[in-house]
């Protein structure tokens, strides 16, 4: 199947990274919770536990079998909670060398799906699955009416998946074999038919869709929706491309190996590449004499919908690419009133627009205060969906949770709507109101 | 720039929670951030941000504006001295300053009188609501001086300001929450309340008339035609005004050399602040476009049934002259007031330039019929929203079935 995408807009930053990898492993690994969204995490390990890479630390307090492992082997160091003892991250510091809990997985293609999905359970490859509605981990006992994995990521500044994932064929292709027992429906690849990736077009056993057009072209929301959207009651299944690797390598080898390959990118990166490591990876060592001067915001993720982290955090679970780019704690006389030719909007209203597109360096300042919606038409013009995105915000900001429904509110996640948090003239916090209406709905059909 | 800066640090203090003046921190947060973007960072999954906000969105709109303000200065100017000494006018550059300069200074108190009433109220409404001023004003302001006629005393643009701005806005819940377009709720306010001081032939030209030279607008001595027993060749006396060595010819009505209200007679000045909007994308093409459409239309049919003097005049003729290019451009595509997803517009401006037409010229009593038009379409909006995004809610249901 092929899609073009009009609306929506790229935005070039400065620092992609380079092709160029280099191996790295850090001191210390960690693990949090808090990016399984509605997760009620249980520990299962505490501090001074030795863990092998592949053991339990947090299991799903609403269906215990579920487990979230370590990626690595070695001692937990430390457990950070937040507010009301919220578990906020688990750090493990790491030994030398991997070792790994060993499973016997012989004669896995012909377990039948209850021992499939234990198996998932329990190795802790279930928490790669994510699903949508919600955005959240797969739920364990509805089963999904299909599967969709965005090979490519149109986000800024975002990894290149076909380079990431190269020589690992035999591994994806397995992970797709094993994935498709567990579910009757179809699997989705989805492509970027502009760069006509060679690693995903020889994967079999796959509905193969090509998308043409700007970000979010590359968000798997967009892509459901555009190829088998979700209604009310459906539940679909999305998975990173990376993370098929792991459940690949876990039937062929018996053992849970989430290395992966991460992004370093931004415009405060004096010598943006890739690097291979594990999941959980802590960034500092490896941007140590990397970085330029001045203030700096960290993120996991890209600039439009990652977590900012601390100069020496770890990345997230579910993200492959560490962005980096100025603070804008300052201030700006007439900054509203001046011509703008260093200004970047998605609107005409700064010289700028006038000039030759060019790499650009953002940094984290506001551009003006929060306002009660007076623009119209800009989220429209970011969101390739037939969803009225000011009308879910605003049926959501009501709470009726009816209108949200109605509106289509199971066919998006935050990231969809990340362009319009962008763009936003009255600098709406739209993710976040977003993600406020997906957990009341949520609520309200369990 | 960092002396103002640290005086600025100063005093803040004072305004912050626990300050002596901690009540008016509305007031000076909109000081503050008028004179600086403040240095307020994102803390959401979204990390950067587009660089525009409500203020340079709102000074591009006042931009967009000031060709009207300045030839409508001038015109003042130029319907001043043509009532006595049209030898006086295009003499040489000095004259024509002197024009302008006249225009300026008939216009400037009504500005000032606009913008000082009209943010008084906005600033004690957020000082008592504890919300930051919104920039929704600034636009109004400017608007409002130029859809009154230049005569019309000050008393009554105060009036008409505190009238909108409270009854139109504040108590929907301020900028952004309002029904109607404020500045023409401001318009429509003087214009039923004090008839008399808002049309007939003595307020368009600055400083009453000579019986020479007739001070009704365009749309004011087409109305005439609109009545019972209108004589042949009183018809013809008006409609020569519109020949092409009238008046009201074409070229006039289009260059904007006829008494109007202040901003809207210049079709050239109002197309240079559409320009304006549309390139910076500011101004709803959907809207612009098909309220043209609508009052072609409308036009057109009129012209065609030609029941009476007015109904005769050309469509191109019949849209430059009154407020409808005026309205077009800066009111029916204020944002908030307008239906707000894209199907919508079309169908809402669409109907606003045909209503427009059609009220003008059905009813004389109400010449400036877009204004009365775009009011009513604000009302309805919400409505044609409501049904626009019904359909969407009906393909999504329709899905479910197969």
């Amino acid at each position: 199947m092929e899609v073009k995408i009009s609306k929506g807009k790229n935005i070039s930053l400065k620092g992609e990274a380079k092709k160029v990898v280099v191996e790295f492993s850090s001191k210390t690994y960690s693990f949090k919770p808090t990016n399984f969204h509605g997760l009620k995490p249980k520990l299962s390990v505490k501090v001074g536990d030795s863990v092998l890479a592949g053991d339990s630390l947090f299991f799903d307090k609403d269906f215990e079998k579920i487990n979230f492992v370590s990626s690595v082997s070695g001692k937990v160091e430390k457990i950070i909670r937040g507010e009301k003892r919220k578990l906020l991250e688990i750090v493990i510091s790491s030994n030398a060398k991997n070792r790994y809990k060993k499973y016997n997985v012989s004669g896995h293609s012909k377990f039948n799906i209850e021992k499939l999905k234990n198996l998932f359970f329990e190795s802790g490859l279930w928490s790669l699955i994510k699903q949508r509605p919600f955005d959240s981990v797969a739920d364990p006992i509805k089963s999904p009416k299909s599967i969709f994995i965005s090979c490519f990521d149109s986000s800024p500044l975002a990894p290149d998946y076909d380079f990431m994932l190269s020589g690992k064929e035999k591994e994806f292709q397995k992970g797709i074999d094993v994935i498709s027992l567990l579910c009757d429906g179809k699997i989705h690849l989805n492509i970027d038919g502009d760069s006509n990736s060679r690693f995903f077009q020889k994967i079999e056993g796959v509905q193969l869709n090509k998308f043409y057009g700007p970000h979010p072209a590359g968000n798997v929301g967009v892509q459901i929706h555009h190829v088998d959207p979700i209604n009310k009651g459906d539940i679909v299944w999305i998975l990173k491309p990376q993370a098929l690797v792991t459940i690949g390598h876990f039937f062929l080898k018996g053992m849970y190996v989430n290395d992966k390959m991460f992004a370093v990118t931004g415009s405060e990166i004096k010598k943006p590449k890739y690097f291979k490591s594990f999941q959980g990876v802590n960034i500092s060592d490896f941007l140590k004499g990397n970085l330029t001067s001045g203030k700096k915001r960290f993120i996991s993720g890209n600039v439009l919908h990652g977590d900012a982290i601390d100069k020496d955090g770890h990345v997230g679970f579910f993200d492959d690419q560490i962005t980096v780019i100025p603070e804008g704690d300052y201030y700006e006389l007439f900054g509203w009133a001046m011509p703008g030719l260093k200004k970047y909007s998605f609107s005409r209203a700064f010289l700028s627009s006038l000039l030759p597109q060019r790499k650009i360096v953002l940094d984290t300042n506001m551009h003006g205060e929060e306002r009660a919606y007076v623009v119209s038409g800009q989220y429209e013009n970011v969101v390739p969906m037939d969803i009225f995105p000011v009308q879910l915000i605003k049926s959501i900001l009501v709470e009726d949770i009816e209108l949200m429904e109605k509106l289509g509110i199971y066919e998006v996640a935050p990231e969809d709507f990340a362009l319009c948090e962008f763009a936003c003239t009255s600098k709406m916090p739209v993710q976040e109101i977003l993600r406020h209406g997906l957990d009341l709905v949520k609520k309200e059909c369990s | 720039m960092s002396f103002l800066r640290n005086t600025l640090n100063k005093i803040k203090p004072h305004f912050l929670k626990g300050g002596r003046l901690e009540k008016l921190y509305p007031a000076y947060d909109a000081f503050e951030t008028f004179l600086f973007v403040p240095n307020h960072t994102t803390s959401t999954k979204c990390h950067v941000r587009d660089s525009i906000d409500l203020k340079r969105t709102m000074g591009t709109v006042i931009l967009a504006l000031i060709p009207c303000l300045i030839f409508g200065c001038y015109n003042i100017g130029y319907q001043y001295y043509l009532q006595f000494d049209p030898s006086y006018i295009n003499q040489n550059f000095s004259s024509f300053l002197n024009l302008f300069l006249y225009g300026l200074m008939k216009v400037f108190p009504m500005i000032v009188v606009s913008y000082g009433v009209g943010l008084s109220i906005e600033f004690a409404f957020a000082v008592f609501r504890k919300h930051p001023v919104n920039e929704g004003y600034l636009v109004t302001g400017m608007l409002i001086p130029l859809i009154f006629p230049i005569d019309c005393p000050l008393w009554i643009v105060a009036l008409s300001v505190i009238f909108a701005v409270i009854i139109g806005k504040e108590v929907f819940g301020g900028t952004g929450m309002n029904i109607l377009n404020p500045a023409l709720l401001a318009r429509g306010f003087a214009f039923f309340a004090y008839p008399t001081k808002l049309s007939g032939d003595k307020v368009w030209v600055s400083e009453g008339y000579t019986d020479s030279i007739s001070g009704e607008t365009a749309l004011g001595e087409l109305a005439t035609l609109v009545k019972d027993g209108v004589t042949n060749d009183y018809q013809e006396t008006v409609l020569s005004n519109f020949s092409s060595d009238g008046a009201y010819s074409l070229l006039n009505s289009f260059l904007g050399f006829i008494p109007g209200s202040i901003g809207e007679t210049s079709v050239v000045a109002v197309l240079i602040g559409a320009a304006i909007l549309l390139i910076t994308g500011l101004g709803s093409w959907r809207i612009m476009s098909s309220a043209l459409v609508g009052g072609f239309f409308m036009a057109s049919i009129f012209y065609f049934w030609n029941a009476n003097g007015f109904m005769s005049l050309n469509p191109i003729h019949q849209l430059c002259i009154g407020g409808f290019m005026f309205a077009v451009v800066f009111m029916a595509t204020d944002p908030v007031s307008a239906a707000q997803t894209n199907k919508g517009k079309i169908i809402y401006g669409f109907l606003c330039g045909f209503l427009g037409i059609m009220i003008r010229v059905f009813n004389p009593a109400y010449p400036e019929g877009i204004m009365l038009a775009i009011l009513f379409m604000n009302v309805m909006a919400p409505l044609i929203d409501h049904y626009v995004v019904e359909a969407s809610i009906k393909r999504r249901m329709s899905r479910v079935k197969i």
